[in-house]
């Protein structure tokens, strides 16, 4: 049905869109959990900004199950090598994952003395998970290499990514509640907006200096005319949602959605940056998916039913976000 | 020099041997703690469809508070679910790279098509089953319930059909070692594959019958009087008392099934040692590695031969034909034996209550107590059951395909012991709680009048209210 090759682009760009909806869509309800307020007065916040996630956490963490999958599926060898080098890191997202999406549960039923500790675990398990991730990212970004200026990049790596995941679930927030409480949220998210800022900045200014492919990619002609607007539009949006952020909240409640769909555009903006850095490696500086690429057999299995299912999971997806569209309101199945 | 070498290389292939069974002992943990909450919620998605669809036609509202109070135990149950099963996805890269390598072109499509069939249709509609009700129509909220059993299942359908494979291989054909599919539908539907999905999805009706059962004995012990819990009893009992002889034939047609694709696995499960005709079935012995031989055995005469080959002189394969290629005895040995006595045990209490129900008598005491000691009666035989299936396909990852030797990383021992005991930790703490919890919530549902919540969807006519009460 298709040459190999083309195979192996398709499922590059399949795996791009299950990590790219992950990094959002997680992003936004990891973003919550590290946002969590734990002080005791606050266990009415505290249940809104969880309100606010119930209905979708476990379809946003099936993106990632999703992503490994085709990661695993189509590109095997650079699956192995991968979770090969991210052994410990991985431990420690999953048993953040873990942990935060067994509170989530327990503490609805558990005994009213032990909501909080629930709730503790909660964002201890948000903040693990987002932290190994940005680790992991950094780790990855410079091809796993052992010298202590990459360990210090991943580290900057993962602060970037959990200020990032704090900034998309404040301006998530910021959509979902009203009066008061919107307008303490809007704050945090502008401090968080300003280190995620920071962060990739920091990032941006790091990975082409210190890789030549990277430099060469973004900084040879014509191609730096064509990607200039990229770094321009991330910081166009960051200040438009500051502006926002800032007067919020406006007569009607007007645009409380202009801060998450802004942050949308620069989670995507710069997953097109990292992904155009890199391509076509899948290991950075190691292996390219031509050469990581499974069995044609497999792949075409797979391809027909994801190009049956795929559009069927955008489409209940898209329906339970209408369902519940709007403010938060208590949910209580319980 | 030469020693020097030598003691190196002992020093490194003690560290793969460690490694190894680090790893197996981690893969081992992951799965027994992650089984445990599929094996519940396939089965609980569909009582909770009943339940919901009783609502719906009677508007009942005693069958719309089973619901709420078994959608509460399903969701907590499917989150622990969820996340060991993410913990499983990942160990396949992170602890057993060779499978992935050598046999990846065949269980990645399989796991693939579980994540984009299944998991998206559970995890997306789950979220409209437990919160949505006020906000679609009640024919969409039943609906929602559906697919979320229907996903459940679909789920399990795909991870056996890769599980069945790894038991059976067919449809591939190895090139340098590696498998390439040659015919899907033969491997979907390999040879051991009905038998091992319809043996799997009766046991996880069984295990969410029991579940089901005992904790609404438990209620009812505790003082509560209302009629939802004995409502949940009878269906999940008399549900019970129809699988479990099901049960017993699909398992007696599985065995026969193994008997034809590893013969190594039925002479371990009946201890046979040396090829016999009429062989006799142990019902106990303590298998005995060094000598070969069973001690302190007491068993039925020719018994075993009758089974398996319906002859009394019929003749079993024994360990001896298959030399340093056979899986250990005492655990499916045992394990078998065990998986045997609790579905026997499930038996008795399943059709002994249901005979209670048939004469529309009241379950005696003693009856509700046993009930309740047998709340997770299906852990136990689920797990001894896959111990006995997987332990039996050792020392195969994916029979006289790949080693379990052949599959492992190569990392360091220290890293995958110190993964294995965080899990351990975290599983412990967890189940603990999983436990505690939903013994906890039986206990605060006993106070708890659910009228005002029955009346979400359709108004309550007062007289059929009282009628519930009073019947």
């Amino acid at each position: 049905m298709f040459d190999h090759d083309v195979l192996a682009i398709i499922f590059l760009l399949l795996l791009g869109v299950a990590v790219l909806a992950y990094a959002i869509l997680d992003g936004y309800d990891l973003g919550v959990g590290i946002l969590l307020p734990l002080k005791a007065e606050k266990e009415k916040e505290r249940d809104t900004y969880i309100s606010s996630i119930g209905p979708f956490w476990d379809a946003n963490e099936t993106w990632l199950v999703l992503a490994v999958g085709i990661l695993l599926i189509a590109f095997p060898a650079a699956h192995n090598i991968i979770l090969h080098q991210l052994y410990i890191p991985v431990l420690f997202m999953l048993c953040g994952l873990i942990l935060r999406g067994v509170s989530f549960d327990f503490r609805a039923k558990a005994r009213v003395s032990h909501k909080t500790t629930w709730d503790k675990l909660f964002k201890l398990g948000s903040i693990m998970a987002s932290v190994a991730q940005g680790y992991m990212l950094g780790r990855y970004v410079l091809g796993f290499e052992n010298s202590t200026a990459a360990y210090a990049f991943a580290v900057l790596s993962s602060l970037c990514v959990t200020a990032a995941y704090a900034y998309i679930g404040g301006a998530w927030l910021v959509m979902k509640t009203e009066g008061g409480m919107q307008k303490k949220i809007a704050g945090t998210t502008r401090r968080a907006g300003w280190l995620a800022a920071l962060g990739i900045f920091a990032v941006c200014l790091i990975n082409p200096l210190t890789s030549d492919y990277v430099w060469l990619r973004w900084f040879s002609l014509p191609e730096a005319f064509l990607l200039f607007p990229i770094p321009l539009t991330c910081f166009a949006m960051f200040i438009l949602a500051d502006r926002f952020l800032r007067k919020i909240p406006l007569a009607n409640d007007f645009g409380c959605w202009i801060p998450f769909v802004a942050a949308l555009t620069i989670f995507f903006l710069c997953f097109q940056g990292l992904a155009y850095s890199f391509y076509p490696y899948v290991v950075p500086g190691e292996m390219t998916v031509f050469e990581a690429v499974a069995a044609p057999e497999s792949l075409q299995f797979v391809l027909i039913g994801a190009l049956i299912v795929v559009p069927m999971i955008l489409i209940y997806t898209a329906f339970s976000y209408r369902v519940f569209w709007g403010k938060t309101t208590e949910l209580n199945y319980y | 020099m030469l020693d020097e070498l030598a003691l190196a290389g002992q020093v490194v292939s003690a560290s793969v041997e460690s490694t190894l069974m680090y790893s197996r002992i981690q893969f081992a943990l992951n799965i027994s703690f992650h089984i445990l909450f599929p094996t519940i919620t396939i089965a609980l998605g569909w009582f909770l469809f009943y339940f919901k669809l009783r609502y719906q036609i009677s508007h009942a509202p005693v069958w719309m508070r089973a619901y709420r109070f078994w959608v509460k135990i399903f969701a907590l149950t499917f989150a622990l679910g969820v996340v060991s099963g993410i913990t499983m996805s990942f160990q396949f890269g992170t602890n057993w790279p060779g499978f992935m390598a050598r046999v990846g072109n065949i269980a990645g499509p399989l796991l693939g098509y579980e994540v984009l069939t299944a998991f998206f249709l559970e995890a997306t509609f789950l979220g409209i089953m437990l919160f949505g009700i006020k906000r679609v129509p009640p024919w969409l909220h039943t609906t929602a319930t559906l697919v979320v059993a229907v996903g459940t299942t679909l789920s399990a359908f795909w991870i056996i059909a890769l599980n069945s494979w790894m038991h059976t291989p067919v449809g591939f054909e190895l090139r340098d070692g590696v498998a390439f599919p040659t015919d899907w539908w033969q491997i979907i539907f390999n040879p051991s594959m009905p038998y091992r999905l319809t043996h799997v999805l009766l046991s996880s009706g069984l295990t969410a019958a029991f579940l089901v059962a005992g904790i609404s004995a438990y209620r009812i012990l505790k003082g509560d009087t209302k009629h939802g819990p004995s409502k949940a009893l009878k269906t999940a009992v008399v549900a019970a008392a129809v699988m479990i002889p099901l049960q017993v034939l699909v398992g007696d047609m599985h065995g026969l099934n193994s008997l034809e694709h590893q013969p190594q696995k039925i002479a371990a499960i009946e201890g046979v040692w040396h090829t016999e005709k009429s062989a006799p079935l142990l019902l106990f012995a303590w298998p005995n590695e060094e000598e070969k031989t069973n001690d302190f055995a007491v068993g039925v005469p020719g018994l075993a031969s009758l089974i398996l080959t319906h002859d009394f002189n019929g003749e079993i394969k024994g360990l001896n034909e298959f030399e340093g290629e056979h899986p250990p005895v005492k655990p499916l040995f045992f394990g078998f034996r065990l998986m045997v006595a609790v579905g026997m045990l499930m038996w008795a209490v399943a059709w002994l209550s249901t005979y209670f129900i048939l004469r529309k008598k009241s379950q005696p005491g003693w009856l509700m107590k046993a009930l309740v000691w047998m709340t997770f009666s299906g852990w136990l035989a689920t797990l001894a059951g896959w111990y006995v299936t997987e332990i039996g396909r050792q020392p195969y990852l994916v029979q006289g395909v790949l080693t379990t030797q052949e599959a492992v990383t190569s990392l360091p021992p220290g890293n995958v012991l110190f993964s294995l005991i965080v899990y351990a930790v975290i599983y412990a703490g967890l189940l603990t709680a999983y436990v505690h919890t939903l013994f906890g919530m039986a206990k605060k549902a006993i106070n708890v009048e659910e009228y005002e919540s029955a009346d979400v969807e359709a108004p309550v006519v007062p007289e059929l209210v009282t009628q519930e009460v009073n019947r």
